[in-house]
């Protein structure tokens, strides 16, 4: 096809109306209004979640270290994982040549916050003030155990690339609430500690078969925050817009000429890629920030590409109206020394974390923000490699794990779900990706079931065939 | 993509007597919502759509998903269920149903989220009444031979082709649109055959050519041009998910760039369609295979490669052969196979059991489900080939034959030495090694300075502070021969350990030590340590008072005083903290009949008495003391690893291969790769024409099934990608999907007809793709502008040309080529062009492979296919214009519009430096006169003359621009900066700056990027 279903959808109402005449400036005016860029579905019923901030811990992060308390561990220290606990569960290749599966138990302190009495480990200090702010689910499960597989999963759906980001189905179901900057945003940080990063993916925030306007744009910390930004060396402000001035003019006698609506919308493309030059400078630039916003978000945050500053840069995302923004934080995957592996994480994220969920407070803006915190998958209750009291590692885990959920629709202060005694299986109300997948459309004013698309003779959703919604963990 | 592909077009129009004609026009393209007001009906056009999205999710072919043991997808189950009571539509439980307003009985089922429209139920009503006829799924139809239609404009069309286009044009009310001018057609040619736009002169031959054939004469040229595989191979890449590194998280780099080039030699060759299928299914398999062959064969070792750690290898080899069925089906079958993965198929005829059944083709090649993180990258995972590298090979056998000639000298020096071997060791037995003592005669270096013993001839030494000592020590010897000579330490106090760096030994003539070992000696590798040269390697010598232990040394040559002479010691000591005792003995006794003790026991053995390995341990130290053999051996080894090195250098590339007895196959339940149901056997899909006895149930045989004229899809199939190449649209708009559930062909009859053309002339890929260009219906100018009234926005009728945005690829391509920065080699290694910096550091991991290094001149600028594909970071401005990450099969690109492609086009610099470059053609190639300058832009770019109006605009853009650089020089040469490819700097640079940002300006159009 020629053209985008929703450009041909405007473009086509564009020719109607001026068929046989060149652009003019109301004309150009309809076609940039956010207004008129319908959402292909639009919601479903009135949203809760105007946007989400999905704060994704690459790497997955041990729930028995941050979230799932199991005090009976200290007792089975050394002991090996009773084998009707373990099943059928397959193990990686990385311990799957263990003779042991010695229990270890968290080298960490729990204990119970706000109001609600949420259990959380010593590592999360600044989070824990936030307990009843959020809603932990301890009860997630997937199928995948390696990372690549694992993430994409849990970001498309599948296991195997080539389906749409949640963020990208989220541009196709609500479109843009932004006309200066793209919709759907990915945002990677670096670990301040000494620790692997995860590779990623750019897949992991592409459109899948969804039109490719819906991928997510990565916004690096280098000097160029979306890729060929800047004009070249030599090329002013003034001198670019005259040249888009001129190429407009040669596009529209072409218009004149072939009546072919897909340069009115390239027209359009070249007038939004001007304004993205000053909106992106102006969203990057936190040189306006104040003082006390770097100390709330912590030490790492005046280092470009931290998590602490990324976060700050998802809040300013927030604020000018880009509905999905997808942070990565790396470097979660600790099969060896975990505890001084997981301190320098949780140096890294607790902070800015906190900080992120009460600034959205602050501006009134958490009642209408999604914000997500979570990994791929959960990390094993025995130790991979040399077990001692406060030194060992964990494999992954996909059987359970943990994320935490705040802001638009919460119910805040909830934990839900539940593991057996060694944070192994999940004994109660299951969640799976899907069903965490299900809600978050939900939340968006999207029914998982009907935001669909059509790819292969199939109606595709991001849940596949699955999903139910967690009603629950909804305030 | 969208769901409903079909314009709608109004049927009230349809000119008399040609009621006949619309009934062989079943496709949805005339269908309206008031269809059901014609005459008869039929299946595949009016009610298998509106069964398939509707019904068969639940009573279609997937047997363990079906509701009620009912299924609709076929007549007699629907008749016995009493679903539906041909020719009685109101006894039909299917029409009751529908119709009921009872909600909990009401089908769709409300929990669906499916609704019948009105005009759908009285489509199926209707349906039943007129005897609810079935067709099988036209996909599945045998092709038969179709006669062109007759039309009314019997001048228009040019070939067969044309006839069926206009037919149906002349059926809906529409006429055709003029021809596009000469210079819209060439440009329109060249950029589809070749991927690059036509040349000025190539222009002006084609405008100025009066011939009737003027246009065959210029299509014959592009399909001779060695572009035109480049061109051709690129969807056939997307296809065959063709990268050059692994995917997955760890994503290194892999070798398969030789079947890339195949591919591209492949379309210049015109290898007919059939062999091109077969040679990629099973090249391996052909009797014979050349290696060309083989090469090919790696078609289906494109798909990803997990080198994760701790991945189970069981789990990605289900993944990979997987990728294989569902690309095979796709790529030939135009199937949807990925749903039979887990179940039967919901809408299509094909059940899970065919799933397993085909991947048994794939499962039997020698290879292993994970990567081996291990190995050097770009190490192919077996099984893979080497290629044909002449300037390597011939270094391999140089080398080889310097190391047969190092090798035979051993041999020699080996025999020899096992021939004479107990006469030496005869001689050693009976030799007694007599050290004589020597008196030195000056000593120096520590504080006080050695003191010379005369009675014993030793000098003892006295510790310092440092404990670090360099004795200079010179020493008397008698006339006569010195053939080794020996160090001799002891302790004068306490037991102490000495750390001996370094002995110089120093005479008139030049000489050599070398360390042997006699009786109670140092270690020859410890006393190797003092000749190195080296402070840092240390013996660390233990003594006691008694007895002194030593070092000896062979002298080369042995020295022959005629009188008495001096030798000069040199020796570094460290951690002295005691005095030491040393002396200097000397021997005229054949050294090589000196050995360590092990040695002179086994060579006082009667020779008969020696054990095979007691003899070859004497003959490994008899070997030792040849100085020519030791070279020899070290030379030896140095070439041995010379010549692995150089071996990982030939350039490999993946390929099939199969495993003598096949592995046993089985059905997976839900597709999970641990969980096996029933085996099957190799077997091609059940729905379809079965494979003839004949053919071997391998690869082999499911290739030739593949392009079995009795195969009904993979021609059909084909054909209509081809098409899309040209049209930018298939004449069925779902390329990948020619199941229940796409789109049903815009004109079958063309299409059928074409298929069966491409096989009647033996799957010819050049001539079909020369008549889809010199068609009347290709020839059509694009401009949307001849039917006003009748919008057809996605040219399902082609009553116009083909008007679409340039790939990726192109779009690059084509900057570069008439900006003359292009390189046109063909084939090799893919190459780095300039790429965003800090990208790979920021995505991946960021360390030791996952650099991106820019290559070096004409690596910046190769054609696009030719670029480095990393799967987890393929190159960004490839992805901004669609291009998929060639982690899985891709029939079809989407054609997207962003803010994101005009930052690219602005600002990267590949775009930057062509500007410049195009701006210098223009300066420099169209004379002195400003129009001519800018026309010529425009000729070289759009191959025709700008209008006035166009020229106007850019002259004024051309003053500003000037004026603007004028005010502010540096900024001009600051754009002139950019680049790396050399340019005549004799041009003012304000002048050329100011033509670049108008070259930018032609680079940016949307013509620029667009096909028209």
């Amino acid at each position: 096809m020629s053209l985008e279903p929703f450009q041909q959808q405007i473009a086509r109402r564009h020719f109607l109306k001026h068929s046989g005449s060149g652009i003019g400036a109301a004309a150009l005016a309809t076609l940039l209004d956010p207004s008129t860029l319908a959402a292909a579905t639009g919601p479903h019923f009135a949203p809760q979640a105007k946007r989400v901030i999905w704060l994704t811990q690459a790497g997955a992060p041990s729930q028995l270290d941050l979230f799932d308390h199991k005090p009976g561990l200290v007792e089975q220290f050394d002991k090996d994982l009773p084998p009707s606990v373990r099943g059928d569960q397959r193990l990686t290749g990385m311990t799957s040549g263990q003779t042991r599966f010695p229990v270890a138990p968290s080298a960490f302190r729990f204990q119970q916050h706000g109001q609600s009495g949420m259990w959380l480990s010593e590592l999360l200090p600044h989070t824990a003030k936030l307990a009843d702010d959020i809603c932990l689910i301890r009860s997630l499960h997937t199928e995948a155990i390696n990372h690549d597989p694992a993430m994409t999963l849990l970001q498309t759906g599948h296991q195997i690339g080539g389906r749409p980001a949640f963020g990208a189905w989220a541009s196709y179901g609500l479109g843009t609430e932004n006309r200066d900057l793209p919709t759907f945003v990915a945002l990677i940080s670096r670990p301040s500690g000494p620790t692997n990063a995860q590779p990623l993916h750019e897949r992991m925030w592409g459109a899948g078969f969804l039109p490719s306007r819906h991928q997510g744009v990565r916004l690096s910390s280098g000097p160029d925050p979306v890729l060929y930004l800047s004009n070249p060396e030599g090329i002013t402000d003034r001198r670019r817009r005259a040249m888009l001035d001129d190429l407009s003019k040669l596009n529209q006698i072409r218009f004149a000429e072939t009546q072919d609506p897909a340069i009115t919308a390239r027209i359009d493309q070249y007038e939004m890629a001007y304004r993205m030059q000053a909106a992106v400078p102006e969203l990057a630039d936190m040189s306006q920030e104040p003082a006390q916003v770097f100390e709330n978000y912590g030490p790492e945050s005046q280092k470009p590409g931290s998590y602490a500053a990324n976060c700050i840069l998802a809040r300013r995302l927030a604020e000018r109206g880009v509905r999905f923004i997808q942070l990565y934080h790396r470097g979660w995957d600790q099969h060896n020394h975990l505890p001084q592996g997981i301190r320098s994480q949780c140096y890294d994220i607790d902070q800015p974390t906190a900080a992120l969920l009460t600034e959205l407070k602050q501006r009134d803006m958490l009642k209408d923000t999604l914000v997500i915190w979570g990994g791929e998958f959960g990390r094993t209750v025995y130790s991979q490699g040399a077990l001692t009291h406060d030194d060992y590692g964990r494999d992954h885990h996909p059987r359970c794990f943990s994320i935490w959920l705040a802001g638009a629709g919460i119910r805040g202060g909830y934990t839900h779900g539940e593991t057996d005694d060694f944070s192994y299986n999940v004994v109660k109300d299951p969640v799976h990706i899907h069903d965490l997948n299900a809600t978050a459309l939900h939340l968006l004013g999207l029914d998982h079931t009907r935001l669909t698309y059509r790819f292969q003779g199939r109606d595709y959703r991001l849940t596949d065939v699955h999903g139910e919604l967690i009603r629950s963990i909804l305030s | 993509m969208k769901n409903d592909q079909r314009p709608r077009a109004t049927c009230g129009m349809m000119p008399a007597g040609a009621i006949l004609l619309s009934l062989a026009f079943w496709t949805g393209i005339a269908r309206s919502e008031d269809t059901a007001s014609e005459g008869k009906l039929l299946f595949n056009r009016d009610i298998r759509p509106i069964l398939s999205d509707n019904c068969f999710a639940c009573h279609g072919p997937d047997k363990n998903n079906r509701q009620a043991d009912l299924r609709l997808d076929t007549r007699d189950d629907a008749i016995a269920a009493g679903a539906i009571v041909p020719g009685d539509a109101q006894t039909s439980e299917l029409v009751t149903r529908i119709l009921t307003t009872d909600s909990s009985l009401r089908m769709p089922p409300a929990e669906s989220g499916k609704e019948l429209t009105q005009s759908q139920k009285e489509l199926l009503t209707k349906w039943l009444g007129q005897g609810a006829e079935y067709q099988q799924h036209w996909a599945f139809v045998p092709l038969t031979p179709t006669a062109p239609p007759t039309v009314a404009q019997t001048d228009w069309p040019r070939n067969a082709l044309d006839r069926f286009v206009l037919a149906r044009l002349e059926h809906e009310g529409f006429s055709p649109s003029p021809e596009a001018t000469r210079e819209t057609l060439i440009r329109r040619l060249t950029l589809d055959l070749t991927g690059i736009p036509p040349t000025v002169q190539e222009v002006e031959a084609f405008v100025s050519d009066a011939s009737p054939m003027a246009l065959e004469t210029v299509v014959d040229r592009l399909l001779a041009s060695p572009l035109f595989g480049e061109q051709m191979a690129i969807p056939w890449l997307d296809a065959a998910r063709y990268a050059d590194s692994n995917g997955y998280q760890v994503d290194r780099d892999r070798e398969l760039w030789a079947w890339r080039d195949w591919v591209i030699n492949a379309f210049n060759r015109n290898l007919p369609f059939d062999q091109f299928t077969i040679e990629q299914i099973a090249g391996d398999l052909l009797p014979d295979a050349s290696l060309e062959q083989r090469i090919a064969s790696g078609f289906h070792r494109n798909h990803m490669l997990n080198e994760e750690g701790g991945i189970i290898p069981e789990e990605f080899l289900a993944e990979y052969t997987a990728d294989r069925v569902e690309t095979t089906a796709a790529v030939w079958l135009g199937q949807t196979f990925n749903c039979t993965r887990c179940h039967d198929h919901k809408f299509d005829p094909f059940t899970q059991r065919d799933f397993y059944s085909l991947k048994a083709f794939f499962h039997n090649v020698p290879e292993r489900g994970v990567g081996s993180y291990g190995s050097p990258i770009r190490q192919n995972a077996p099984p893979f080939i080497k290629l044909p590298a002449p300037s390597i090979e011939h270094r391999i056998a140089e080398l080889g034959a310097r190391l047969k000639a190092a090798s035979d000298q051993l041999t020699f020096l080996n025999q020899q030495a096992s021939d004479e071997l107990d006469a030496w060791a005869g001689r050693v037995a009976n030799q007694t090694v007599i050290w004589n003592r020597t008196d030195p005669s000056a000593a120096d270096g520590s504080d006080p300075a050695p003191l010379i013993d005369s009675a014993t001839g030793a000098f003892d030494v006295s510790p310092n502070e440092s404990g670090t000592l360099q004795l200079r020590v010179v020493a008397q010897l008698p006339a006569g021969r010195v053939t080794a000579i020996r160090l001799e330490c002891s302790s004068t106090a306490a037991e102490q350990t000495i750390q001996w760096t370094e002995l110089k030994v120093q005479h008139d003539q030049p000489l050599q030590l070398h360390a042997i070992v006699t009786e109670d000696s140092l270690p020859s590798a410890e006393a190797v340590k003092l000749l190195d040269g080296n402070e840092q390697t240390k013996v660390a010598l233990a003594v006691k008072p008694d007895p002194p232990v030593h070092a000896d040394f062979t002298l080369a040559p042995p020295l022959e005083n005629e009188k008495t002479a001096q030798l000069q010691l040199q020796l570094g000591l460290e951690a002295v903290v005691a005095g030491s005792r040393w002396r200097l003995l000397i021997t005229d006794a054949d050294t090589t009949l000196m050995g360590p003790p092990a040695i002179i026991e086994l060579v006082k053995k009667e020779a008969g008495q020696r054990t095979a390995s007691e003899r070859q341990q004497l003959l490994d130290f008899r070997l030792t003391q040849s100085q020519e053999y030791i070279r020899l051996k070290t030379e030896a080894e140095a070439l041995k690893q010379q010549i692995a090195n150089a071996e990982l250098e030939i350039p490999t590339t993946l390929v099939m291969e199969e495993l003598p007895e096949p592995r046993a196959t089985f059905v997976l339940m839900r597709g999970a790769y641990d969980k096996p149901g029933e085996q099957v056997t190799a077997n091609t899909p059940a729905a379809l024409p079965p494979m003839d006895e004949s053919l071997p149930r391998n690869r082999l045989g499911l290739a030739q099934w593949l392009v079995n004229p009795a195969n009904p899809l993979t021609a059909r199939v084909t054909v209509n990608r081809f098409w899309q190449q040209a049209f930018g649209n298939g004449l069925v708009m779902t390329s990948e999907d020619f199941g229940s559930q796409g789109g049903l062909p815009s004109h079958p009859e063309l299409l059928d007809w074409l298929a069966t053309e491409f096989i009647r002339t033996g799957w010819d890929v050049k001539r079909l793709m020369k008549l889809i260009v010199t068609s009347a219906t290709y020839r059509q100018e694009s401009k949307q502008t001849a039917q006003p009234n009748q919008p057809d926005p996605d040219n399902r009728l082609l009553a116009r040309g083909p008007r679409f945005r340039l790939s990726a690829e192109t779009i690059r391509d084509q900057a570069l080529a008439v900006s003359r920065l292009l390189v046109t080699s063909l084939g090799g290694p893919s190459v780095r062009p300039y790429h965003p910096p800090g990208l790979y550091e920021q995505v991946t991991a960021g360390s030791g492979y996952n650099v991106y290094v820019a290559g070096t001149r004409d690596e910046l600028f190769r054609r696009s296919l030719y670029t480095y594909w990393k799967r987890s970071v393929p190159h960004p401005a490839m992805l901004l214009f669609d291009a998929p990450f060639r982690e899985t099969c891709t029939l079809r690109r989407s054609r997207s519009n962003t803010p994101l492609q005009a930052l690219n086009l602005l600002n990267d610099p590949t775009y930057v430096e062509a500007a410049k470059f195009f701006a210098l053609r223009m300066m420099s190639e169209a004379g002195e006169s400003i129009v001519s300058r800018l026309s010529h832009g425009f000729r070289l770019l759009l191959a025709r003359e700008p209008s006035p109006e166009e020229l106007a605009i850019l002259r004024t853009s051309l003053d500003r621009a000037r004026a603007d650089f004028r005010a502010d020089p540096e900024s001009a040469t600051a754009l002139l900066t950019i680049g790396s490819a050399p340019w005549d700097a004799s041009h003012d640079p304000v002048e050329l700056a100011a033509f670049a940002t108008v070259a930018a300006i032609l680079l940016n159009l949307d013509e620029a990027v667009t096909k028209e």
